[in-house]
């Protein structure tokens, strides 16, 4: 039976972590996600994991011992945000190119200059490119339900990729929510035993990991990554259907909330999904047919599923909490727009938004939602800038 | 020339999973230098044996027999740690091999 408490979106994240208790942790602190590990240390202090703690010396530093421990066969689990995964960036792209299925909690925070410690998804989006599966949780319990999945997801031989998990700073990684924490012995069965393809410890199968790989060999280590993407596709839904009987709650690559006869939907992934919900709602008290399409799968991007939840709409309102300088639109924008092309002519509208963690309102979804549907926003637009 | 071995036929993330397998890879054309041992004033120390970084000199029995130009990237290592006294080795033009 699962316990139902009052969590953090961090600690949240910190019990899943406990529960899977994995090998190796690299650990480094940075806001918002500084909890998160800090909650997992006293698990490890109080001797509730048997983890090894690497205490590193900076983001960098803890996703090279991340790979150097997946190397060597271990389960591999870390968290940062922001500045520290910018710092890590190097070896990001490295951990995925080695197909290395660490899993790494990113708890989203606007990147420097000018310094801000709150929520956007520029952090995250700017991963969009480096080969990792990316999740996004609207609340606190998917935070906890995607860092367990995205272990079975990472480690699944047809796929092999590590897999980052969103959740909004400061907006979910330090506000209290309900949370429904599973049995431990329950997280353990699901998750089970991991067995490394080419661990470096095994000492009578030796193998060389990150030698040079030029003109001859690289393209067709990047074809097989994208070839693993593209397995994910199938192994995602698979996982998230298993998990969902073993939760009682539903996941699905995206979540389709009133959109199935709406005239105007919205994309969005995050936190600001919950917010979105409460403006489709009150919308449709007043006879607007509004829906919403949150994300939460984002690497890989399911446009061909997209197409067809979308297609049936009038207009589509995308909000992108990050900015995609110089590009026509943000991340979200982008994909959808080409998602779409050649396949539906509905207009699609962006909105950036939220940047730096500025609040955004029940009636600014609303007021996106009426511009779409009347045809009178720009293809460009911003919610609250000044 | 056989075709190289796809995508869907090389192990994953770039690892090489068979140890040793560096010997496949010639690296002889490489050289612009080649080492050339006279046998007479070889005294079989084994110097550059030691020093040889691509495991290029061949030795049966405890002597020198010859040198692996498959591999020998005419680095010269062996000729300058042949003892000063011993000089067995030179290194020629690979252009003066040539036809």
């Amino acid at each position: 039976m699962a316990k139902v408490r009052a969590l953090t979106g961090n600690h949240a994240v910190s019990e899943a972590m406990r529960q899977i208790d994995p090998d190796v942790v690299a650990c480094y602190p940075i806001t918002p996600q500084t909890e998160l590990m800090q909650k997992f240390a006293d698990f490890y202090a109080d001797g509730l994991v048997r983890t090894e703690l690497i205490c590193v010396e900076s983001e960098h530093s803890a996703m090279s011992a991340s790979v150097g421990a997946s190397a060597a066969g271990a389960r591999v689990m870390t968290a940062t945000a922001a500045n520290g995964l910018a710092l890590m960036w190097e070896i990001v792209y490295i951990a995925a190119s080695t197909r290395l299925p660490i899993t790494m909690t990113v708890v989203n925070r606007a990147l420097s200059a000018p310094i801000n410690i709150h929520c956007d998804h520029s952090d995250s989006m700017g991963c969009r490119d480096t080969g990792w599966i990316q999740l996004y949780a609207e609340n606190s319990q998917e935070a906890y339900d995607h860092a367990i999945m995205a272990v079975r997801i990472a480690e699944h031989p047809d796929v092999l990729l590590p897999v980052m998990s969103m959740l909004d700073g400061f907006i979910l990684s330090h506000t209290m929510e309900r949370v429904e924490i599973l049995e431990d012995e329950q997280v353990k069965a699901f998750i089970g035993d991991y067995t490394p393809l080419y661990p470096l410890l095994d000492v009578d199968n030796p193998v060389t990991y990150g030698p040079l790989d030029l003109q001859d060999y690289y393209f067709e280590h990047k074809r097989q990554q994208i070839g693993a993407m593209e397995n994910a596709r199938v192994v995602i839904p698979e996982i998230f259907a298993e998990y969902g009987n073993l939760s009682g709650r539903e996941f699905d690559i995206f979540e389709r909330y009133k959109s199935d006869d709406a005239e105007v939907i919205l994309v969005c992934l995050g936190s600001t999904a919950g917010t979105a919900k409460v403006a489709i709602d009150e919308l449709r008290a007043g006879g607007i047919k509004a829906g919403l399409v949150k994300l939460r799968v984002f690497r890989p991007f399911p446009h061909g599923e997209l197409v067809e939840a979308l297609s049936g709409a009038r207009a589509i309102a995308v909000l992108d909490r990050s900015a995609s300088f110089g590009a026509e639109g943000g991340p979200i924008h982008a994909e959808i727009r080409s998602a779409l092309y050649g396949r539906t002519d509905i207009p699609v509208y962006d909105y950036i938004y939220g940047l730096g963690g500025r609040n955004i309102f029940v009636d600014d979804i609303k007021n996106v939602i009426n511009l779409a549907l009347e045809g009178k926003a720009g293809e460009m637009n911003y919610i609250g800038v000044r | 020339m056989k075709k190289a071995p796809g995508y869907k036929d090389i192990p994953i993330g770039g690892l090489i999973i068979e140890a040793g397998n560096a010997e496949k890879y010639e690296t002889g054309s490489w050289r612009s230098f080649r080492p050339v041992r006279d046998d007479e004033k070889c005294i079989h120390c084994l110097i550059c044996w030691i020093f040889c970084p691509d495991s290029a000199i061949i030795v049966e029995d405890g002597k020198v027999v010859g040198v692996d130009l498959d591999h020998c990237k005419g680095c010269g290592i062996c000729a300058r740690e042949c003892p000063k006294k011993v000089q067995a080795i030179t290194m020629v033009k690979e252009s003066e091999f040539r036809e």
